[in-house]
């Protein structure tokens, strides 16, 4: 094959936007579960039980477990791509990649659940 | 006064050494750039690249004390010794000082970095509104002396990909000049994980303008635009 150079893959913008978005979700989220976590009337075992089973906090934290799966993709892959000159290398750790944090996915789901 | 400089001619040499200098200056000796030519007048084998010695031709940049600047403009009485010079990290050396620079111009070249109008010249000139005028100012000064590019760790991983902060500034200057009309085809030039996303921020671009410059704001404007063009 020619040894070429080449870049221009039209893509990049989408990302660059979601990390900063799913930024500000994972801030707000954390300085409200912590102002509601502070603002609980006691601090137990039944308190904290039930403030996991209520259906809002349960799907904010699903939205926020998505936004940071998403933000760490996005992260963890441009680490790979400052570093990792070898495209097949690089692609075989997207792939790990991917697989573990869908793997964190389901994990923070199922315990979310359990509670 | 003691400097130590970096030595490397790849014809002779197995590896670069840094070699130590102890110079008397005489009094007219206020910037970096007349030390070295002091050096060199009693070492002529020490190789480094100068020609305006006023800070506008962008030939001397060089690192100095770990930082990258024009010998030039650098006044000698804020150096701490010994001086440690080395050439500008990540470029190849050609020899001591002198870097090869055909990939930060290969960058600046991709951005097409000349005004692109279809229409007929006009008989005098193509004006601008002094407001949009202004837009252009903290862009066109910049003097391609590659300091800020070389002190960018994306560029020293990726030069043949991402841009570099020059490249972008650069390419930042003809976006805002509202006589050029290829600002679409521009920003498809530069919408890419590689050319410009490599850029994160960090600022080693702004801290060692010799100019005083912002590229890593002119980034952040050509990324505004990016999203205005598709949200």
């Amino acid at each position: 094959m020619v040894k070429r150079e080449v870049v221009g893959a039209h893509y990049g913008l989408r990302d660059w936007l979601a990390q900063r978005i799913t930024a500000v979700v994972m801030v707000v989220y954390t300085a409200v579960i912590l102002s509601v976590v502070a603002g609980l009337p006691r601090m137990d075992y039944w308190q904290w039980k039930v403030l996991w089973q209520t259906p809002v906090v349960r799907y904010a934290t699903v939205l926020v477990i998505l936004c940071l799966l998403f933000h760490t993709w996005i992260g963890v892959r441009n680490i790979f791509m400052d570093y990792i000159k070898d495209p097949a290398l690089r692609l075989a750790l997207y792939v790990l990649t991917i697989g573990a944090l869908v793997w964190y996915g389901v994990w923070s789901f199922r315990i979310l659940w359990s509670a | 006064m003691r400097f130590s400089i970096y030595r490397y001619n790849p014809e002779a040499d197995d590896k670069p050494r840094m070699q130590a200098y102890d110079v008397a200056l005489e009094p007219t000796d206020r910037m970096l750039l007349d030390a070295l030519v002091r050096i060199k007048a009693h070492d002529d084998t020490l190789s480094f690249r100068r020609s305006c010695r006023e800070g506008v031709c962008g030939s001397d940049a060089m690192n100095i004390n770990g930082k990258n600047g024009l010998a030039c403009i650098t006044r000698i009485a804020d150096l701490r010794e010994p001086v440690q010079i080395r050439p500008l990290p990540g470029l190849p050396v050609v020899r001591d000082l002198i870097v090869d620079m055909s990939q930060f111009f290969k960058q600046y070249d991709s951005v097409k970095p000349y005004l692109v109008n279809n229409d007929p010249p006009p008989e005098k000139e193509r004006l601008q509104s002094p407001q949009d005028r202004e837009e252009l100012d903290g862009l066109y000064e910049c003097i391609l002396c590659a300091c800020c590019s070389t002190s960018c760790p994306s560029f020293w991983w990726n030069p043949d990909k991402f841009v570099g902060p020059a490249g972008l500034l650069q390419a930042y200057r003809f976006i805002a000049d509202t006589r050029d009309q290829a600002t679409n085809e521009r920003l498809d030039n530069l919408e890419d994980p590689y050319r410009l996303f490599r850029c994160h921020s960090i600022m080693n671009c702004v801290d060692v303008c010799p100019k005083g410059l912002n590229p890593t704001r002119a980034i952040g404007k050509i990324k505004d635009l990016l999203v205005k063009r598709t949200v």
